[in-house]
């Protein structure tokens, strides 16, 4: 019998840690791809090396060669956003020394936001873009965080209050709820981006994608049963009640609203699942502490996991302002 | 399946018990995640009210019609279906006709297929009563739902906006910590307490808390 669990433990470690390794990678590389917005230039003269945006509202552009200080006027640059190239911000200053550029702008600058950098003098035009670790990064963070399902968008609470009286049960859920979304948000991203929207049939995305959801969870279950049986015993029981919830449900409806790319969708699911886990986690301590603690007899059960909720909630909001790039 | 030996209800008990004894938010604490999420206005709560009720009635009555044809065995998916398709026809009516509202509540909407009060009044009731009393339990169960959603979204209009209905009541600053989504949890804890209370002193103190949702 011990041996037989023994592989079924082993990997719930596992995967309890993969993903907090990964956030904490993320976490440590974000501040250091900064500079990733850069593209090449491949023209003769003086060309730009990089273009990067520092916060709050200046643009460092770097030269290859020497950038004359006579050139460094105002009227030199034209610095607007992608999206209205045709109307330039202003700009407070514009400061040579050597080969770097700063640009002063009059009102704030996002490095996740896209813009259109022109020179006159020597003749250069360039797209400023976002590095997509930025934006990846960003994203996490707001899924996972800032936007935390249970705590700011109220989904999953069914789940959220149900699962949440033991921790051991909490992690499992946690875990099976992450890997489960990650299948199924890519499913259905496939599904909307290859058939719902070349065919459009965008009115069809409720009944499509609660197919797609069942359809996977199945999937899985059955995949699992044969291939890990004693994976299946811990947390099969989850798998079921996962098939019609909120969540689950929730992430492909918000990919297929905003467009995103593959790796977003990917990075929305995973953001959401480990955020999910974390809520449902947080909230399996406080509530075994609170099977000691005296509740009075109208708040006895639901009432009070709801307050709780509340304070967790209230923490959240603290995140709100979180971002590595502003 | 014993479903005709005894008499269905009548639709004023079927309606009584939706309100009131079985509500689906204070009682059975089913669908608990619209019931925070779009309750910071009455009329959000209502038009989600409205959504549901809708829903709810239309699936109940076409799984009443239905009920013979359905194989018990696919039964689950099935439901699933029918409440996909009236999600998707209300969903559409509502965007068409309330544009303004449906923006603020769009996202609940489309999520209304997987609340657990609707797939379980078919189950319970609508797969094994005829059309008449399926109409009324669900008809109970749906204004429940409504009424239960107005209720929070007014405590917490008034509470976090100073308003009602978009009604200004008082022009002093309103707590905002109501508007917020911690506010929302705390009303429905105080909601829901209160109930409870309510309840002890009707029936003497031997009731039990409202159940435990684990679905919805």
């Amino acid at each position: 019998m011990v041996e037989r669990r023994m592989p079924s433990i082993r990997t719930t470690r596992f995967s309890a840690l993969a993903p907090l390794a990964l956030v904490a990678a993320l976490l440590l590389g974000a501040p250091m791809l900064r500079g990733i917005g850069a593209v090449q230039a491949a023209d003769g003269g003086n060309t730009i090396e990089s273009v990067a945006i520092d916060t709050p509202d200046q643009v460092r552009i770097t030269f290859r060669g020497e950038f004359p200080a006579a050139q460094a006027t105002a009227e030199n640059f034209r610095f607007a956003e992608a999206a209205a190239p045709d109307a330039p911000m202003a700009l407070k200053s514009v400061k040579a020394e050597g080969r770097v550029v700063t640009l002063t702008a009059t009102q704030a600058l996002h490095p996740t936001e896209r813009y259109k950098l022109e020179v006159a003098d020597p003749p250069i035009s360039r797209d400023v873009t976002p590095s997509p670790w930025a934006t990846l990064v960003t994203l996490f963070l707001s899924s996972a965080l800032i936007n935390n399902f249970v705590f700011t968008r109220y989904l999953g609470l069914c789940i959220f209050f149900g699962v949440s009286k033991k921790r051991d049960a909490a992690v499992g859920m946690g875990v099976t709820f992450t890997a489960v979304m990650i299948f199924t948000a890519m499913t259905s991203w496939a599904v909307d981006t290859f058939a719902l929207q070349p065919l459009h049939l965008g009115f069809l995305q409720v009944l499509v994608f609660i197919g797609t959801v069942a359809a996977v969870v199945q999937f899985l279950d059955t995949m699992l049963r044969k291939t890990h049986p004693a994976l299946h015993r811990s947390f099969g029981v989850y798998l079921m009640l996962i098939t019609t919830n909120c969540i689950i449900l929730a992430v492909p409806l918000l990919n297929a609203q905003g467009k995103v790319s593959m790796l977003e969708a990917l990075v929305l699911a995973l953001g959401s699942g480990l955020g999910f886990a974390l809520a449902l986690f947080l909230m399996s301590c406080a509530r075994e502490k609170m099977e000691l603690a005296r509740v009075p007899k109208a708040f006895e059960g639901l009432p009070i996991a709801f307050a709780l909720a509340g304070l967790f909630a209230l923490a959240f909001m603290g995140f709100s302002g979180l971002d590595f790039f502003r | 399946m014993s479903e005709t030996t005894e008499r269905p209800p009548g639709a004023l008990q079927l309606l009584f018990n939706g309100i009131v004894s079985e509500n689906p938010v204070f009682r059975l604490a089913l669908s608990l995640c619209p019931a925070v999420a779009v309750t910071t206005t009455v009329a959000n709560g209502f038009i989600l009210g409205v959504a549901v009720l809708a829903v709810q009635v239309l699936s109940s009555l076409t799984v009443a019609i239905a009920r013979g044809v359905i194989h018990p065995r696919v039964r689950i998916p099935v439901y699933t279906i029918i409440i996909a398709v009236w999600v998707s026809a209300i969903d559409m009516a509502l965007a068409a006709f309330v544009p303004a509202l449906y923006a603020q509540v769009g996202l609940y909407i489309k999520l209304i297929v997987a609340f657990a009060i609707i797939i379980s009044r078919l189950e319970v009731f609508a797969s094994r009563q005829p059309l008449v009393p399926s109409f009324w339990d669900a008809v109970g169960m749906g204004l429940g739902f409504m009424i239960a959603l107005m209720v929070i979204g007014a405590l917490r209009e008034v509470l976090g906006a100073g308003s009602f209905f978009g009604i200004v009541l008082f022009k002093t600053k309103p707590l905002l910590f109501f508007a917020l989504p911690a506010g929302g949890f705390f009303s429905i804890a105080l909601l829901m307490a209160f109930f409870n209370a309510l309840e002890r002193k009707l029936t003497g103190g031997t009731a039990k808390p409202a159940a435990g949702g684990h679905h919805g």
